[in-house]
């Protein structure tokens, strides 16, 4: 009979528990979504002076079905631009700077420079702790007129050192930006 | 019935009936419970001592000048435990006695493989007993399964091993752990069970929907694991394994104790731990392959023949290293890995878990009571508990490796009873009820958008099973089940992701939160399903040489929460994964044969069997979108018609007393009918061959070798064109392509000595990959990224006692 008798209360306490565990009917909350990227900026100013020129690559829905809007101005022929890349996330407001992390990561992030067209040289002009190039800024040398092409890729946990190359430096893709514009006279 | 709830009433009022003359007569005889074969030599005696009668050769005893009343009769006999029994006595009263068999306790752990009952009558089914287990006890529940014929897995790496019955896994596959259906988010490729294969006596797969007192929806099949029975004796026994285990560096130890009682009390405990760094593959080390496990139970109760209760814990947690090569960005990342052929990370050999990585907890508790009602049946009223916590880490940026990208908290009360009318020697019937709540709760803390969403799920479920005994060859089983499936749901949807599914349209009176200021819905999906299920079928014996089983089974699969709410980004296979707000449930029904020949020195069994599935849910690319992260493949669930057809074939042959070989071949072919393609992720043919030479003489020395030919799989659906932004063109993207057909030979050995008294200690080698070849399964989602295991060394050392 005793054990009848704890097997009841085994029952009840379990009924309780499932009475109790009915949690709040409140609707759940948004998730802050932190880590995303929705926006990059380059910011080219023409060495020796002149008006800084602005592309831009914003996916405002992150990995929702929209694509990516670009906007890339013509650049000016045979001039080198010093370029500095701010990287955000529009999803929040205000919006989260990135870029931030991504220079107290340096070591650990690196962005890698594929040129096409009349574009001469993308060369990154900044340096992590152990000398190796980051990329928030580079210099971008245009040629003659014609159609210029720029790729830029982000990569996180990259091997560092390497050839600056997408194959030599290896790690995960976090931004990867293609831009095409006219380079004019 | 009115005996029955007299013989109660005296119980618990003690009262009597007198009467004036004591001539009354107690007549019966003494038979055994299990084979109902008569009792000789059984001693039955009354409370007082004043009558003592021994059962004659055939089991009968009279018993004279007993009064009419209520007599505790005390039966015994050298073979069987005791009994205390209540007989009413009223002018000559005859009885029937049952007595149950107690085994020797070290014999019973041996011979519980053959002990354990059918779950169905007709239906395919396999049973693992404990020596098979054992094997396995520093792998997975999914690795030990695969012994049997048609059994594979969907693997991640070598420790999340998903097991798939005759190609179908996940949610189509139910896991019984001791009576209680896991439910442990099941729904997700790269989930494992969260179980811990040393905490079952033995596994029995039943490869169909057809034992529907597990449930309706079991379209791939059933594995049953259950707990090693315990008799009644006053005893004490126990077990310890340690496994060494070479590739990984490390092993697993489990221990367990049980204490019974004659009276039917019994108490086990066991608790395992298991712990490998990285493992290797023949040419690099895999990096980030380690694994750290934990498993414990804790199960009791009384074990009677009348009546009996257990209550059982079991606890399960384990951390799982993700290979770091397969964490990947986009499709261009992808690609690369593909063309490397090999993975694009290679560190030196660690023992730590490094991102991306698994956590996973599960709580499992049961308490269970059952009544046998003499010449009626028998009663059990279940209770369990279930909670279930996932956490998944990530490759993360900033401070955040040590916060999960995924924290999902999934808890399950059920509810369940069933009757079984097992008196009547022709016809036996279980009806049973049940239902269940459940809960899931997904943590916004994590910083990343939920890919399942909270949601409350309500469960209600009845069935009939019958089984019919026609002559002395026959035995027909049919049964069915009605389960009722709700699903309440709260899901935020980016406003750009709702309009392109078309949501808009179909589903905007279920918005209930317009948070357009983020730019997402908050959606409240309550969506009903009713499933029904129904399975008849039959079994030929003549003698015990020759069987013939055949059976159908319709059941339906209501979608679960990844195939209708997932939608984000999958950064382990670098696609977007979109479940779909329209899947209807899907209804399988399954045809199978079972032809069973044993002869002098071989046997064979053949098992074709024939699978149509209406509504059959696919996950499949449909398409690319493009992020500011590049590329990625967009991969859709869309219903269809499925045809899986295949055969599994097994024999023996014993060449002489310690020669004996074994041979396995399984077939499946899963084709969508709809648009006349291959099945994704279906199983390549394989054959298993093994030859074993044994020697009791030399302290039960055994060897045998294994081989396992896995042929390429030729049918598959097609590969996807994408456009690589680096190389900026579109290129083919090999994700469907298998890998070649591969051969593994494997050995086993083992010996036994005794140490002296119960205690004996079995030692056993095991070697894999004996020839260190290099290979990759279709079914391992790492295959885009590395070679699996090389050779694998486990040495096995096992106390009883």
């Amino acid at each position: 009979m005793k054990t009848i008798k704890y097997l009841s209360i085994f029952l009840i306490a379990g009924l309780l528990f499932v009475a109790c565990s009915d949690d709040d009917n409140g609707n759940p909350d948004p998730v802050n979504e932190e880590e995303v990227i929705t926006t990059m900026n380059i910011t080219l100013t023409p060495e020796g002076g002149g008006t800084a020129i602005t592309f831009s690559y914003q996916d405002l829905d992150a990995d929702g079905p929209n694509p990516p809007t670009v906007t890339a101005p013509n650049l000016a022929g045979n001039t080198t631009y010093n370029a500095t890349i701010e990287v955000l996330n529009e999803t929040e407001s205000p919006a989260e700077d990135i870029t931030v992390e991504v220079e107290a990561e340096d070591d650990e992030h690196q962005f890698i420079f594929q040129i096409g067209g009349s574009v001469a040289s993308a060369t990154a002009t900044d340096q992590d702790g152990n000398g190796n190039p980051v990329g928030l800024s580079f210099d971008l040398v245009t040629n003659t007129a014609g159609a210029g092409g720029l790729t830029v890729t982000l990569r996180h946990e990259p091997t560092k050192p390497n050839d600056g190359t997408l194959s030599g430096a290896g790690g995960e893709t976090d931004i990867a930006a293609t831009f095409n514009f006219n380079i004019t006279n | 019935m009115k005996k029955l709830f007299f013989i109660i009433f005296c119980f618990f009022t003690g009262f009597h009936l007198f009467s004036q003359e004591c001539e009354s007569v107690l007549v019966g005889s003494v038979i055994d419970y299990h084979d109902k074969t008569p009792l000789a030599r059984a001693t039955l005696q009354t409370l007082d001592g004043s009558k003592k009668v021994i059962t004659d050769t055939n089991g009968k005893f009279q018993i004279f000048n007993l009064c009419d009343a209520t007599y505790t009769l005390e039966v015994s006999h050298p073979e069987c435990s005791t009994v205390l029994l209540n007989v009413v006595v009223s002018g000559t009263t005859e009885i029937e006695i049952k007595l149950e068999h107690h085994l020797e306790e070290l014999e019973e752990v041996e011979v519980v493989g053959e002990v354990l009952f059918d779950q169905t009558n007709s239906a395919q089914e396999a049973t693992l007993n404990t020596k098979s287990l054992e094997k396995f006890s520093s792998a997975t529940l999914g690795d030990a399964l695969k012994q049997i014929s048609g059994i594979s897995s969907l693997n991640t790496g070598a420790n999340i091993v998903k097991p798939a019955i005759h190609g179908l896994n996940g949610s189509r596959v139910l896991i019984l752990n001791d009576g209680v259906r896991m439910q442990d988010m099941e729904w997700g490729d790269e989930h494992a069970p969260n179980v811990d294969v040393n905490s079952a006596g033995s596994v029995t797969v039943v490869k169909g929907a057809s034992a529907l007192q597990y449930g309706g929806d079991a379209i791939g099949g059933v594995i049953v694991l259950a707990k090693n029975h315990i008799f009644k004796s006053d005893t004490l026994f126990g077990k310890t394994l340690v496994n060494g285990v070479l590739n990984g560096r490390g092993g697993n130890i489990n221990s367990e104790l049980t204490k019974s009682f004659k009276k039917g009390w019994f108490v086990t405990g066991q608790a395992s731990y298991r712990r490998l760094g990285d493992q290797e593959a023949p040419d690099y080390i895999l990096s980030n392959t380690g694994v750290q496990e934990f498993g414990g139970s804790l199960h009791f109760g009384k074990n009677a023949l009348e009546w009996g209760w257990d209550a059982n814990y079991t606890y399960y947690d384990a951390e799982i290293a993700i290979l770091r090569a397969s964490h990947i960005g986009n499709v261009d990342d992808l690609i690369r890995s593909v063309n490397s052929g090999q993975p694009l990370v290679i560190r030196n050999f660690t023992y730590n878990l490094g991102n991306p990585r698994q956590k996973v907890r599960h709580h499992l508790g049961k308490l269970k009571l059952y009544k046998r009602f003499e010449g009626i049946g028998k009663w059990s009223l279940q209770y369990d508990f279930q909670n279930n916590r996932r956490f998944e880490f990530d490759v993360r940026r900033g401070e955040r490796s040590d916060r999960a990208s995924i924290d999902l908290e999934l808890t399950t009360h059920t509810v369940s009873s069933n009757f079984k009318w097992d008196a009547n020697k022709k016809l036996n019937l279980n009806v049973g009820v049940l239902g269940r709540y459940q809960d899931n709760f997904a943590n916004p803390d994590t910083g990343v958008r939920r890919l399942i969403p909270d949601y409350e799920k309500y469960d209600l479920g009845g069935f009939t099973i019958a089984e019919y005994r026609l002559g002395q060859n026959w035995i027909l089983d049919g049964g069915f089940r009605y389960d009722f499936t709700q699903v309440d749901a709260k899901k935020f949807y980016r406003i750009s992701r709702w309009e392109e599914r078309g949501y808009d349209e179909d589903f905007q009176d279920l918005v209930i939160e317009d948070r357009s200021d983020i730019g997402q819905l908050l959606v409240n999906p309550i969506f009903d399903y009713h499933n029904f299920s129904a399975t008849v079928g039959g079994q030929f014996s003549k003698d015990n040489t020759s069987n013939l089983r055949f059976n159908y089974a319709l059941s339906q699969r209501a979608p679960n929460p990844a195939e209708l709410f997932s939608d984000g980004l999958h950064h382990s296979a670098a696609r977007i994964e979109l479940g779909d707000l329209r899947l209807q449930s899907e209804t399988s029904h399954k045809i199978s044969l079972t032809k069973e020949r044993d002869f002098k020195s071989w046997g064979f069994t053949i098992e074709p069997y024939a699978n149509f599935i209406n509504n059959f849910i696919i996950l499949e690319p449909t398409g690319v979108e493009f992020t500011i992260r590049g590329a990625f493949p967009v991969w859709s669930y869309r219903q269809t018609n499925a045809r899986l057809l295949g055969i599994d074939v097994s024999s023996y042959i014993n060449w002489n007393d310690h020669v004996k070989t074994n041979h396995q071949l399984a077939v499946v072919k899963g084709n969508d009918l709809d648009k006349d393609i291959a099945l994704i992720n279906i199983p390549a043919a394989n054959l298993r061959n093994s030859i074993t030479y044994q020697r009791p003489k030399w302290n039960n020395f055994e060897v045998s070798l294994n081989s396992n030919y896995v042929f390429r799989q030729n049918e598959f659906p097609p590969n996807i064109e994408v456009f690589s932004p680096n190389g900026e063109e579109n290129v083919i993207l090999e994700i469907n392509t298998p890998p070649p057909a591969y051969h593994l030979l494997s050995l086993d050995s083992q010996l036994e000595f005794s140490l002296g008294g119960k205690t004996r200690l079995t030692t056993g080698l095991t070697v894999n990959n004996i020839l260190n070849i290099n290979y990759r399964e279709y079914l391992n989602r790492q295959r885009y990224f590395a070679d699996d295991l090389g050779t694998n060394i486990i040495l096995q050392l096992k106390i009883n006692y």
